[in-house]
């Protein structure tokens, strides 16, 4: 694991939180004051704070994506791409990865305690949206004498975010990186989602969502994670890793317990998601994602998105990617070649499906460090 | 590094600073070249990741995709200059992409391997073989040269459509050949067309 060495600046680091007195107007016309920030910053601010680089996380990630995780003691979800000598070099660029709005590591969400009742906000958390994510990094940035940014660069609703970075702050994103991602939620997207709300709605113990003195409605949350997680995989993924195998038995129980490998695997995964996340964040973060049509909010025209930009971009998507496939990261190119914009585009072979930017990618990793270089 | 014969004809006369698609671009090296030496907004298309990978590693913008499909997104006289170099006998609708390059640039560079060079007649005549030459190495079943064309074939093409040709260059190896006798001397031909 690499290691980083504490910076004299208090406000830069591992583990940094920032309470910011706001307040942050949201799309919903919403204001939220105070507004809590959580976040980490790697390497070293240039004295004219030109090396900054915005890593945007994923709907279940954390801002540890390059240190360890204080909470797990496991190391940064994303150390393969972030860190000293790394695609995205933490000796080159300074490196800021932020916990999104609406979420549970230690930036606002329905968890904190809203000031007016003393109490944890939950149902009463204002809905956000993937812009209002991106407002509030903005807002971080300027606590941080950050102007503009390098690069901003996320996979999956970190790519919507840096979409939106793009969209909102056009000048202040040298570079966009945009992995496994989409403009938009189609009806599919949004349609697993609302499952996966109706699970943790479902669920005796989530009490209107009003369960901080209690219980957490983790049986809803598991299973909201199971139907999530499928999407996250392939098909052939998915079979090759445990096909029909039985888990841990010679014949099938003619019951109704994990017969199959994969029954285990999705249970396992469901419950050890309830130890780490909020049940309500996870329906307010779905919630912005499923909101999320960047050409709604641009007449229409998701080129009208990118007008006039002199950001570079560079989109990357995987060939078994059915959560958001390849045609999705498409129609972002074409419309970001209508607006004239310096485009990257390539779509990568991986038999692991949209978690394949996570997972070992070199090639990956290749295109990503090749154009973060390029930037000058 | 040296550009192929070709490619530094087209690097000769691209103006500086021009706007350039160069469509089949492999791994950016045409692309580098004018961007390094001309200051050129250059963007590229090319159907091969691995190419892809290589090109944008050098900081270059290229999109993955295929002439025959993805040229449609792109706006009309959006670029200075639209380039093939080398594609055009690989497309399955080389008509098409040849219409789609002179919507898309205000001028088209197109260049190809010319099928009627003496040697590939030579080696036809009599060997009574699909010829395998330097320019065309790959033989008849692994070869992504679908549509062979000549000199006199594109010619023809270009008057036929009302394709104004702007200028003419053919090369044997390294060297310069004459237009008159060209399709029968020229290994590859270099091609600068409008429709204005």
């Amino acid at each position: 694991m690499p290691d980083f060495p504490a910076p004299a600046d208090p406000r830069f680091g591992l583990a940094r939180r920032v309470t910011l007195p706001g307040p942050l107007t949201l799309d919903s016309g919403a204001r939220l004051s105070p507004v809590d920030i959580a976040y980490e910053t790697y390497g070293t601010l240039a004295a004219d704070a030109g090396n900054a680089l915005l890593i945007c996380h994923a709907l279940t990630m954390d801002q540890h994506v390059a240190g360890p995780n204080p909470r797990t003691g496991k190391q940064g979800w994303w150390t393969r791409m972030v860190g000293p000598g790394r695609p995205i070099d933490t000796d080159r660029f300074f490196v800021v990865c932020a916990n999104v709005l609406g979420s549970c590591m230690g930036s606002s969400g329905p968890a904190s305690i809203d000031p007016a009742t003393g109490c944890p906000y939950g149902m009463d958390f204002p809905v956000i949206t993937i812009r209002d994510m991106v407002r509030a990094q903005a807002m971080l940035l300027d606590h941080l004498g950050i102007g503009t940014l390098a690069g901003v660069v996320g996979g999956s609703m970190g790519g919507m975010q840096a979409l939106s970075w793009a969209a909102t702050y056009p000048d202040r994103v040298r570079a966009a990186v945009v992995i496994a991602s989409t403009a938009r939620h189609t009806a599919q997207n949004i349609a697993f989602h609302e499952v996966g709300r109706q699970a943790v709605m479902a669920d005796p113990k989530w009490r209107d969502g009003a369960y901080y003195d209690g219980d957490p409605p983790a049986a809803g949350l598991a299973v909201a994670r199971m139907a999530a997680h499928i999407t996250y995989l392939s098909e052939a993924g998915l079979t090759e890793k445990f096909g029909r195998r039985l888990q841990a038995r010679e014949q099938k129980s003619f019951g109704f317990d994990a017969d199959f490998q994969i029954e285990s695997y999705l249970r396992y995964q469901g419950l050890s998601f309830t130890d780490r996340f909020d049940a309500n964040s996870y329906l307010y973060i779905t919630r912005a994602m499923d909101y999320f049509d960047l050409a709604e909010e641009h007449g229409g025209l998701l080129a009208n998105a990118f007008r006039g930009t002199a950001t570079r971009f560079c989109l990357v998507s995987f060939d078994t990617d059915w959560l958001y496939p390849t045609a999705e990261s498409r129609s972002i190119v074409q419309a970001l070649n209508a607006a004239g914009a310096r485009v990257s585009f390539v779509e990568l072979t991986s038999p692991y499906g949209h978690d394949a930017f996570l997972l070992d990618a070199p090639e990956l990793e290749r295109v990503v460090g090749g154009f973060m270089a390029a930037d000058r | 590094m040296t550009l192929r014969a070709d490619l530094a004809v087209i690097a000769r006369h691209v103006p500086d600073g021009a706007r350039v698609l160069d469509v089949g671009c492999g791994d950016g090296e045409l692309m580098a070249a004018l961007r390094d030496t001309r200051g050129v907004d250059a963007r590229g298309l090319e159907i091969d990741r691995g190419n892809v990978a290589a090109a944008v590693a050098r900081g270059l913008s290229v999109i993955q995709g295929d002439a025959d499909v993805d040229l449609a997104g792109y706006p009309d006289q959006s670029f200075d200059y639209a380039i093939l170099s080398q594609t055009l006998q690989t497309a399955r609708a080389p008509d098409r992409v040849l219409d789609e390059l002179l919507r898309i640039g205000r001028h088209a560079f197109v260049s190809f391997p010319n099928f009627a060079h003496w040697r590939v007649r030579l080696s036809l005549l009599w060997g009574g073989r699909m010829p395998v030459t330097r320019l065309l190495p790959e033989r008849w079943y692994d070869t992504p040269n679908i549509h062979h064309l000549t000199v006199d074939d594109f010619r023809a093409h270009v008057a036929d459509r009302k394709i104004t040709v702007e200028g003419a260059w053919f090369l044997s190896g390294d060297k310069s050949t004459g237009g008159a006798a060209a399709n029968f001397l020229a290994e590859h031909a270099v091609f600068l067309l409008t429709r204005n």
